[in-house]
């Protein structure tokens, strides 16, 4: 290490700091004075979206979503880490093929599912050939907006688990062999194990997925906007319906503060919640 | 025994529901049309390729990706270029306010990137960039800047920094040193963290098709053109958008775990 004083090691960083200053705190600013233009006054964007009702069906399918999606994430990835984590053989290859929609865009597990569900998709085609019915069932379109409801949150489950799953997986590794062995010496139960044991020692990777997907899930946006466009109505997909067809970057920038108000806030809960651990942590 | 079968049963059944929806939309994106508006037929008795063809002839896929190409190769450069001193500066120099520094760095990885679509458009209009690819670059770069200098910080510090000062006490200049010794023993780490920003631009879509209209990325060309285009071109699209995923987990399966701080042996 060197020890330097003087201006040095911050020059270093002026090119970084420069750049995501005029890249994500400017726009961020922008964010606000965009969101608060309004010819009638400040508000006016928001009264607008509020009084028409189209903020609360936006913010309610996105809280829907996430509420949905992230639990069900969370299991199935601590499943899939405790398994993996059992080491049996070949569990590598196992691993790298979870691993396949870590690099997958949104865009690409959308277009997925529209294969399997679509009208003439694998679903439909085994239906029809199996006699179950007649004519294709839809899961997408106006009035089966609860179908493709249900196609999103099981697309969203399959693309994003294999995220939360890795950073479980990296929790797991620093789970000490020891206790599990002491825990056997008394006759502890697999179960007992998983519940004191493990799941504690888990308890940090568990929160940092935890966050990371509740901020990913306020910001879904192609799956669903390839899957149902407005028929099911997101923050981000009114953000970009009203800048790409409506031409209103006012009214898109509201929606976008929201998603970053939420965002600072859930990131924020987040935070207290580690610190609270640290000083109970200092106590013990 | 049995343990061991119901070991390998839950493998096979995960690995199953992992792989189909790939496998199936390839399969989708190389069956005729005729074969795939019959209901009766699950699995096309020939295959074509005649849909990808066309999603990059007459589609303009083909243009798309280029752009798409140029902008992720853009953002990887910019990154690099900005977010290299600052890793070097992270773990070779011991100063007051590195761990704010590094927090903040590692803060902005909770920002919602995509809401900065919207406001870099009016901006992009006034300084004269505005439907460019390097304007969707710039803003990819952010995006991506945070992750190159956290992950290129701990593979530079992954090597001794004893290596580098004796180069410098034989006469080598900081620079000199860190470019003849250092860089090729992280090459291979930075080689992987390269591929991983090269996925995060190309899959991005959101701000790629704010800020573009003639000039869109991929991901951008299909969200635009998927909903009136034919079945088969949505296929086509989703495997060609997928091609890099698979090549991404192949080569970087070593540092896959390393990229995302785990360490299994």
């Amino acid at each position: 290490m060197t020890y330097k004083r003087g201006l040095t090691p911050y020059l270093y960083f002026i090119p970084v700091i420069a750049f995501l200053i005029m890249f994500l705190g400017y726009p961020l600013i922008e964010t606000f004075r965009l969101a608060f233009t309004h010819r009638v006054g400040p508000l006016g964007n928001f009264s607008r979206i509020i009084e028409s009702g189209e903020l609360w069906i936006a913010l309610r399918y996105t809280l829907l979503i996430s509420v949905v999606v992230v639990p069900l994430q969370l299991v199935f990835a601590l499943a899939l880490a405790l398994f993996i984590n059992m080491r049996f053989k070949g569990y590598l290859l196992l691993l790298y093929i979870i691993a396949i929609p870590l690099a997958l865009s949104d865009v690409s597990a959308a277009l997925m599912s529209y294969s399997i569900f679509g009208p003439s998709g694998f679903v439909n085609k085994i239906l029809i050939n199996l006699g179950l019915t007649d004519s294709p069932v839809y899961f997408f379109g106006y009035m089966y907006e609860t179908r493709a409801f249900w196609v999103i949150v099981l697309t969203e489950v399959w693309r994003a688990t294999p995220l939360v799953f890795v950073i479980l997986l990296a929790g797991l590794q620093s789970v000490n062999k020891e206790y599990l062995e002491a825990a056997d010496v008394f006759g502890f139960s697999r179960w007992t194990k998983l519940r004191k044991i493990t799941l504690p020692i888990l308890k940090p990777a568990i929160l940092s997925a935890l966050l990371i997907r509740t901020l990913f899930a306020f910001q879904i946006f192609g799956v669903v906007w390839l899957l149902a466009g407005r028929d099911i109505r997101i923050l981000a997909g009114e953000a970009f319906y009203w800048q790409t067809i409506r031409y209103n970057s006012n009214v898109a920038a509201s929606y976008g503060l929201v998603i970053a108000v939420v965002s600072i806030a859930i990131s924020w809960v987040y935070l207290v919640i580690l610190r609270s651990r640290e000083v109970e942590g200092a106590r013990a | 025994m049995i343990k061991r079968i119901l070991v390998l049963l839950t493998a096979i059944l995960i690995a199953i529901w992992f792989l189909s929806p790939v496998v199936l939309i390839v399969i989708s994106s190389l069956t005729p049309s005729a074969e795939y508006y019959d209901p009766q037929r699950i699995l096309p008795r020939s295959l074509t390729l005649s849909h990808l063809r066309s999603l990059f002839v007459t589609l303009d896929g083909w243009r798309a990706t280029l752009n798409s190409l140029q902008v992720a190769g853009m953002s990887i450069g910019i990154s690099f270029l900005f977010g290299i001193p600052a890793a070097y500066a992270l773990t070779r120099f011991v100063f007051r306010g590195k761990n704010t520094l590094r927090l903040g760095i590692l803060m902005t990885r909770s920002f919602p990137v995509l809401i900065i679509g919207v406001p870099l458009v009016v901006l992009y209009l006034r300084i004269g960039i505005s439907d460019t690819l390097f304007g969707v670059a710039l803003a990819h770069t952010s995006m991506v800047l945070p992750f190159v200098v956290l992950i290129s910080s701990s593979i530079i510090g992954g090597v001794s920094v004893e290596y580098e000062e004796a180069g410098m006490v034989f006469g080598l200049s900081r620079f000199g040193s860190f470019m003849r010794i250092t860089m090729p023993l992280v090459l291979p780490g930075l080689a992987a963290s390269a591929i991983f920003a090269f996925i995060m631009s190309w899959n991005e879509v959101f701000v790629a098709a704010v800020l573009t209209l003639t000039n869109r990325t991929l991901p951008a060309h299909i969200l635009n053109t998927a909903m009136t285009a034919p079945d088969y071109f949505k296929f086509a699209a989703g495997t060609i958008m997928a091609v890099p995923a698979m090549v991404f987990i192949f080569f970087t399966r070593k540092y896959l775990i390393s990229l995302w701080g785990i360490s299994l042996k």
